[in-house]
């Protein structure tokens, strides 16, 4: 297996026990004591399904241009590149208002136990996405200035692999913050 | 328009510090030699400070109501004692002996990611600075190395210190995941033609698994240290059972780190073992198969045991009665590789160098541990004895019977590969045999002062019979430790100025790294023979009776 590749497998999965331990602990934090019934009315389900259609069509978005990347297909990778990044950066708005909209409710991190750990873990998945996106914009960056002309290259498909982590992992969140909170 | 700095390419195995370029050498080098290197002089050097906080900490024991410590500095003492040992000691040491040799020992002439491996030393080292500067910058961490909350919450623990504590680990714990990393990546990439898994020296093994654990353990550790954190500064309410959180997700957080932690520690050093004792018994080792297949065991079952630190916190009898059994299960694949090692010393010749001498040292002390280890998953027993001395005695034969005696053992066994020179024998069997004794009169007494119920992290203690007796006894021992640690240094640079010149492979061993030249060059190897068994350089000193022609005798 590819050097890059196999790297970036194993540290997702050194990552997943990061989040694993973060998930838990919001598990565990919203059954007892109820925080979990009071919770559910704060939070904007409708509007966070949406923005979470959008991080996970940049998942299908970044498997196409590693596609063309494979096809010699210069522009059309930076175009799908592009729309990676406006993905995510769409992704991270998403949250950003629903961020906004729980604070000016007075759901903050220091406000109860769910504010610690709902912040916390949506947090960290943000910083990730971020670091997902800066990774994707020096890449294109490379590709538009023309230092990256071999389809051999497996940066693309290393990060790839990285973005599609972010990607499950929102959807394991999104499942447990905010499937668990209407079920 | 180039912004970097030109540094030349070092022609020389060590590029001199005192030269033009020679010390910026040093710390932009991305060679895994030189900063396998400087992980285990700074290792060397958070030692002697580990070692005079405990020294501190014996003084003030030495005698019941003593007042050389203030309580508040004694805590502060006993936290850094513990996190130093243990994240900047113990961890920089194996890692270090793993960066320098895992290459090496595969035939390969670098790391996988060199530029990450600096990465990992600098997060390390620049770690541990962080937590000393604590010390300036309003008092050390003062909770233990285990930091229990509500204790380390900023109610309790107004000084800034948990902080430190918490953001050094976090940079430490990110260096070590690098770490990780890169030995996997490596293991799997990089080897020599001919080299499969299954005839990976016994040391490569051992820390590719042991990646594997960092890379498990380290990031539930890393997402306890950030709720911390967030807890302190952001006043969030993780581990405050007052406003809905729960001390007790901090012990289990932690735990499930803690405990794969001391494996971490542990298998290398188990590793260093399997390569020193077939090597000076002058036999090949007994059942590579159990010791590798152990190996995994251990790591696996490392992460159902976590709950033994915590049966005193009242989880339950089927809770506990669990994480006794899975306890006492992990005993077993550690029993095998035991008696995997006597029986490979079993009808050898031996050789009591002073490297063989900690290894073989290694295996009584470990088994001690090991034993009161098993006695403390026997619920009530644990009960009776926890945050006792016997827990600190039992830590001791642990950390410092496996992970140091193996350091020591590694360190005289690699120190002419390294460095080209032979360790004084002469000073070494001085240096063991003062260490060992030392060692054993400063902590078995410790198991002693636990049955008769002397609690741990107390400054001071009263005037009841034997203890002030007994702790004198530990802290005389624990000066003459210090001297043996002091015979080690003077080894070091005596031997760098007087040694007897190495060659190439002065223990006739039969692993990669002694094929090529002592210290090695910059580029470790020109040729690498295709590798047809376990023991290479044998098949390739013995071309009459190599070990890939006998079927039935690996």
């Amino acid at each position: 297996m590819n050097k890059n590749k196999l790297f970036m497998l194993v540290f997702v999965g050194s990552e997943a026990f990061f989040f694993l331990a973060l998930i838990i602990s919001y598990v565990y934090y919203s059954h007892p004591g109820g925080t979990l019934a009071s919770t559910a009315k704060y939070l904007d389900f409708k509007k966070t399904l949406i923005f979470t259609l959008f991080l996970v069509s940049s998942s299908l978005t970044i498997w196409i241009a590693d596609l063309n990347l494979k096809k010699g297909k210069r522009k059309a990778l930076i175009g799908w590149l592009i729309a990676t990044i406006i993905l995510g950066i769409v992704f991270l708005f998403g949250q950003g208002s629903e961020y906004a909209r729980l604070i000016t409710t007075n759901v903050t991190v220091s406000q109860n136990v769910f504010g610690s750990a709902f912040f916390t873990l949506t947090g960290f998945h943000g910083i990730h996405v971020i670091l997902g996106l800066i990774v994707l914009s020096v890449l294109t960056i490379i590709v538009m200035s023309r230092k990256f002309e071999s389809v051999e290259s497996t940066a693309l498909e290393s990060a790839a692999i990285y973005w599609h982590f972010v990607d499950v992992v929102w959807i394991v969140v999104f499942s447990v913050v905010y499937i668990g909170a209407i079920i | 328009m180039s912004y970097s700095l030109e540094i030349p390419e070092s022609v020389n195995s060590f590029p001199k510090i005192r030269s033009t370029n020679g010390f910026l050498e040093w710390i932009s080098t991305v060679d895994h030699k030189l900063i396998g290197i400087m992980y285990l002089w700074s290792a060397l050097f958070f030692l002697i400070i580990g070692f005079a906080e405990a020294m501190l900490m014996r003084i003030q024991l030495a005698q019941p109501q003593n007042s050389f410590l203030t309580p508040e500095a004694y805590n502060q003492i006993f936290t850094m004692h513990g996190t130093t040992m243990i994240f900047l000691v113990l961890t920089p040491m194996l890692i270090g002996f793993a960066t320098y040799l895992l290459p090496l020992m595969i035939g390969a002439n670098e790391m996988a990611y060199p530029r990450l491996n600096a990465f990992s030393f600098w997060m390390f080292f620049f770690g541990g600075l962080l937590l000393y500067f604590s010390f300036l910058a309003g008092g050390a961490p003062n909770v233990g190395w285990f930091s229990y909350a509500p204790l380390s919450e900023k109610f309790y623990s107004i000084t800034p210190g948990v902080d430190y504590w918490a953001m050094s680990i976090l940079i430490m714990g990110i260096g070590t995941i690098g770490a990780g990393l890169n030995f996997v990546v490596t293991t799997l990439t990089m080897r020599a033609p001919g080299l499969s898994l299954t005839k990976l020296p016994l040391f490569v093994w051992m820390v590719f698994v042991n990646a594997f654990l960092i890379l498990a353990a380290f990031p539930v550790l890393n997402a306890g240290l950030v709720m911390i954190l967030i807890d302190r500064l952001l006043n969030a309410h993780f581990f405050l059972a007052a406003t809905g959180g729960s001390a007790v997700i901090w012990q289990h957080v932690f735990w499930t780190f803690g405990h794969p932690e001391v494996y971490i520690l542990a298998l290398p050093a188990f590793g260093i073992a399997s390569e020193v004792i077939p090597v000076f018994s002058r036999k090949p080792i007994f059942g590579y198969e159990f010791v590798a297949a152990s190996t995994v065991a251990i790591a696996l079952l490392s992460f159902g045991v976590w709950a033994h630190h915590m049966f005193a916190v009242g989880l339950g009898t089927t809770f506990n009665a669990f994480f006794a059994a899975s306890s006492m299960l992990i005993a077993v694949p550690t029993g095998v590789k035991i008696f995997n090692w006597i029986a490979t010393m079993w009808g050898g010749s031996i050789q009591f160098k002073t490297s063989m001498l900690f290894a073989m040292a290694f295996l009584i002390e470990f088994t001690i541990g090991g034993l009161s280890g098993v006695g403390f998953a026997i619920v009530p027993i644990d009960w009776r004895l926890t945050d006792t001395y016997f827990v600190v005695a039992h830590i001791h034969y642990v950390f410092i019977g496996a992970s140091l005696f193996c350091g020591f053992a590694a360190a005289y066994y690699w120190f002419p590969k390294i460095t080209g020179k032979m360790l004084s024998e002469k000073i070494g069997k001085l240096h063991f045999w003062v260490f060992v004794i030392s060692f054993n009169c400063t902590f078995f007494v410790f198991h002693i002062l636990g049955l008769l119920g002397m609690p741990r992290r107390v400054f001071t203690y009263p005037d009841l019979p034997y203890l002030g007796s007994l702790n004198m006894f530990s802290t005389i021992s624990a000066a003459v430790l210090g001297i043996s640690f002091l015979m080690f240094i003077w080894n070091i640079f005596y031997s760098l100025k007087y040694g007897e010149d190495a060659g190439d492979n002065p223990w006739n061993a039969w692993t990669l790294e002694w094929l090529t030249s002592s210290p090695p060059k910059p580029k470790n190897f020109n040729i690498v023979p295709f590798v047809k068994s376990r023991r290479p350089l044998w098949d390739l000193n013995h071309p009459e009776d190599p070990d890939w022609k006998r079927k039935n005798k690996k």
